[in-house]
């Protein structure tokens, strides 16, 4: 038994957190200010995703923390581990399982389903900051829905690189309304973001929750003639085999040697115990 | 009327609260699927609007409570699970009434900059309503629901992203209907 309240926060902070979320689903896409509390990590380390978290999760919640997709790395098994302490919730590394998933800067390739809460981290949670750094000014700028300034980034994109260069933290349009920042997942993730369970985000440094109810219309910002392109390194991942995950590169020498695995460790290990096998994966057995 | 004050919270409030939450989240992310909760009783109110109360309600919260279901017990209800103090329809953040006896064009419907400083409605009870299809966010096709006076809340949904969000409850089940859904009649 943990000395600490249910899930860490005391419970004015949770209302205070819960009443944000509400207004965030009932304003998709727009940033709702929260009075966002000093947590046992420092900024940067997810305290916006974990103080949601924290004023979401139930008792027999089953609950699971990727960062980059994987399980097993120092954030997400800190914040696992956290949950675990405070809340005594079922963990698990199974997206099928999981009821409330957060996640650093992914989207589980398997589909989310009705029911289950995904969680985002967010580290700058307004996608005209570095257009223009005054909060008062971008306030304004979503007010009037004057989002001309975000087209003139991804037009100047195309002028200096002949693409749209943006991989990550690819802007996106809410509902047709709110320019929203869908937090430094790579833009593979975008597409996924219409998906059936609720989206949560949480920003701890810079104080705001917002939010995507289920099937929500998330349409990434493009051109014409230069439509947006969800992309991934053209490879299969080399332990599973799957052709169609995001994958990481992974420098294995000094003589230029690498390879590509998938990023959510959960899904790659599915595939592996479904019989899958990538290029290297006998390697791996071994 | 004493004993009354003191009982009708949650006997454990971290968890009873974060399942009513759970329940609340859902309702107001899938608008019009209905939801139900358990653990609050007010003097005067249905269980749904109790624990609604007793999840989002703090002494940072103004209440307005329609003057119908008003009395003296519930005031000392409030006052001693929530510590929301009772304010004027234009102060509001959240309005506790049935239907008619909102006024609904005295609440908060946020500035352009903060549309997130509006007032949210908990309806009470039963109404005589019409049948209206619902779509946007939240909804995968289209969702079926009773309102009363649409036109109320399709002026309100014409607003976005200003505007009120209603929760309805009845007995122990409750719904709610935020600005973002497009209302259909017929």
């Amino acid at each position: 038994m943990s000395d600490y309240n249910f899930a860490y926060l005391d419970e004015q902070t949770k209302r205070m957190i819960r009443r944000a979320i509400l207004k965030g689903l009932a304003i998709p896409g727009y940033q709702v200010p929260f009075a966002s509390r000093e947590m046992p990590m420092p900024y940067g380390w997810g305290t916006g995703g974990v103080q949601v978290s924290a004023a979401v999760l139930m008792p027999d919640d089953v609950f699971k923390v990727i960062d980059q997709g994987a399980d097993d790395t120092t954030n997400a098994v800190s914040i696992r581990k956290f949950f675990e302490r405070t809340a005594e919730v079922a963990v698990t590394e199974a997206t099928t399982e999981a009821t409330v998933i957060q996640t650093r800067h992914r989207i589980p390739e398997t589909p989310l389903t009705e029911g289950q809460v995904l969680v985002y981290q967010v580290p700058i949670p307004e996608p005209l900051r570095f257009l223009e750094p005054r909060e008062t000014e971008t306030r304004k700028m979503h007010s009037l829905e004057e989002y001309g300034l975000m087209h003139v980034k991804l037009y100047e994109d195309i002028a200096r690189h002949g693409q749209i260069a943006t991989s990550y933290a690819y802007p996106v349009k809410v509902e047709g309304r709110y320019v929203m920042d869908p937090s430094p997942i790579p833009k593979f993730d975008n597409p996924k973001m219409e998906m059936a369970a609720i989206q949560l985000f949480g920003a701890g440094r810079e104080q705001r929750i917002y939010a995507l109810p289920p099937y929500t219309k998330v349409v990434s910002l493009d051109f014409e003639d230069y439509p947006f392109e969800a992309s991934k390194p053209d490879k299969a991942c080399d332990l599973c085999g799957a052709e169609h995950s995001y994958l990481d590169e992974v420098i294995t020498d000094d003589q230029g040697g690498r390879m590509f695995v998938c990023s959510d460790t959960d899904y790659c290990a599915s595939r592996r115990a479904a019989g899958h096998r990538g290029a290297l994966a006998a390697e791996d057995a071994a | 009327m004493q004993s009354s004050v003191y009982e009708g919270g949650f006997a454990q409030p971290p968890v009873q609260s974060a399942a009513a939450f759970r329940a609340a989240m859902e309702a107001m992310a899938r608008p019009g699927t209905t939801h139900q909760v358990t653990g609050g009783q007010a003097p005067g109110l249905s269980v749904a609007a109790s624990v609604l109360l007793l999840v989002l309600c703090d002494t940072d919260t103004g209440l307005w409570l329609a003057p119908e279901l008003d009395s003296v017990e519930l005031r000392a209800w409030v006052a001693f699970h929530c510590g929301a103090p009772i304010v004027a329809p234009e102060q509001a953040d959240f309005a506790l009434g049935a239907w008619g006896d909102l006024p609904i064009g005295q609440f908060a419907i946020g500035t352009a900059e903060y549309p997130d400083r509006s007032v949210t409605l908990i309806v009470e009870g039963d109404w005589q309503g019409e049948t209206v299809n619902l779509t946007g966010p939240g909804i995968e096709t289209a969702q079926v629901v009773d309102l009363p006076e649409p036109s109320v809340f399709t002026a309100n949904a014409a607003c976005f992203p200003l505007g009120w969000d209603a929760f309805f409850t009845r007995g122990d089940t409750l719904w709610a209907l935020p600005r973002s859904s497009q209302i259909q009649e017929g």
